[in-house]
């Protein structure tokens, strides 16, 4: 009996603990945990994350830090690597260029239905142009919700990307930014819009502006706004302001109507 | 134990992605230490820890609710991993030429200690393969691993009372063998 026991014994010394990297990979070919890299951004470096499922994360190098601090705001497991797959790194290099999310998968699988109604209504604005949280409220079918869109896009994990810098305030005026006004106003430059001009459009209380020739009126930056000639331009306080002079709201950019 | 379990797999029928991570915590230990003596080397046996988690990942997204709550989890991952291990052991045969790494020579940056635990090991594998398929399954799974015999017998299908008895014939193998080393 006592050999018995010894040759248990022996057995059971041969248990291992398993390696730390067993872990990590099951996390990543299980989609649980992500890869990130640093990628050029359109205002410096940028944290870019993702899954299977697409990009989990956008965020500029600056506004974070470290590797580790990334790595510890990141909602889920992250280890980085050299660059991101080629079937996404095509499709980020064109929506970091472009402005376009195009085909860049996203992955809002973790993301309330609200808020991603919200971000892919966002996603719809293009580059240079902006529109009121009113706008996107609206589209999405809760008029009310104005105060909600904005939380939405203050939590957006992807910005830049997914171009919640093109949000700005009711009243014309630029507004906050997760990542402070300065880049907010940066990206817009990037784009090509003027911030002084926004603002200070936005302080003479001009929301949308009109065509006398067309009889249609548009947010200021809609690109059909920008072909309206000076002498034909006409300014409105409101959009109610536009309809009591018999113009009707512009179909591409939608403002109120 | 069995309420660890219970709980571990009400968790993963309420929030599988949350609690997945904790049956990879969980169970890595006992796997990697079982499929070590059922394949060749440590990078086989890495191999095949990772790709049973990664098998039953895919197999429980499947499951609903009910299913995953009904389930043996330990038993039922060693069936996967099992599983695994017989299809690795047929690939090596069918492969030969695939050189046998020995962990004595596998890794060289360890201590004494590591390398005599792991010459230990490797000793212990040639020793088990000695034993037939159902005698080194039970062995391993019961006294390296730590399975109760009905765990056992629920992840290989055989009788609890057969595994008992597969389990005991090849300790007692393992006895001779051990003897006739010492003569």
């Amino acid at each position: 009996m006592t050999e018995n026991t010894t040759i248990e014994t022996r057995l059971a010394a041969l248990a291992r603990s398993a390696p730390d990297g067993i872990f990590d990979i099951v996390m990543r070919k299980t989609e649980l945990a992500d890869e990130y890299t640093v990628v050029d951004g359109p205002t410096g470096p940028a944290y870019v994350a993702w899954n299977g499922r697409g990009i989990t994360a956008f965020v500029p190098t600056e506004a974070v830090g470290s590797h580790d601090e990334f790595e510890s705001r990141h909602p889920r497991q992250a280890s980085f690597v050299d660059a991101p797959p080629d079937r996404l790194a095509r499709h980020l290099d064109r929506t970091i260029e472009t402005g376009r999310l195009g085909s860049l998968p996203i992955d809002l699988s973790s993301i309330g239905e609200f808020q991603r109604k919200v971000l892919e209504k966002c996603s719809e604005i293009p580059p240079g142009e902006i529109r009121p949280y009113g706008w996107i409220a609206r589209e999405i079918g809760n008029p009310g919700a104005v105060r909600a869109v904005g939380t939405a896009l203050g939590r957006n994990p992807v910005p830049v990307l997914i171009p919640c810098h093109r949000v700005v305030r009711t009243d014309g005026r630029i507004g906050n930014y997760a990542y402070g006004t300065p880049m907010k106003r940066s990206l817009l430059e990037h784009e090509g819009l003027d911030p002084e001009a926004i603002e200070a459009q936005a302080r003479r209380g001009i929301r949308v502006v009109g065509s006398d020739t067309t009889g249609i009126y548009c947010y200021p930056t809609c690109r059909h706004a920008k072909r309206i000639t000076d002498t034909h331009r006409i300014e409105f306080h409101s959009e109610a302001a536009a309809m009591e002079e018999g113009y009707r709201a512009c179909k591409v950019c939608r403002p109120a109507a | 134990m069995t309420t660890d379990f219970d709980r571990l797999t009400n968790r993963l029928a309420v929030d599988f992605d949350g609690a997945f991570p904790d049956l990879v915590t969980t169970l890595q230990d006992g796997v990697f230490s079982g499929v070590l003596q059922f394949t060749r080397n440590r990078q086989d046996a890495e191999d095949v820890t990772q790709e049973t988690f990664v098998r039953v990942f895919r197999a429980l997204k499947t499951y609903d609710e009910d299913r995953i709550r009904a389930l043996q989890i330990r038993p039922w991952v060693w069936t996967i991993a099992l599983n695994l291990c017989r299809n690795r052991a047929r690939t090596v045969k069918r492969h030969p030429e695939t050189a046998l790494v020995d962990d004595r020579l596998a890794r060289t940056t360890e201590s004494a200690e590591e390398v005599a635990a792991n010459a230990d090991l490797s000793v212990w594998r040639q020793r088990l393969a000695g034993l037939t398929g159902p005698q080194r399954t039970a062995v391993v799974l019961h006294h390296v691993v730590g399975l109760p015999y009905a765990e056992i017998s629920g992840s290989t299908g055989r009788s609890e009372s057969t595994v008992r008895s597969d389990a005991r014939r090849g300790l007692a193998r393992l006895r001779t063998m051990l003897e006739e080393e010492t003569r």
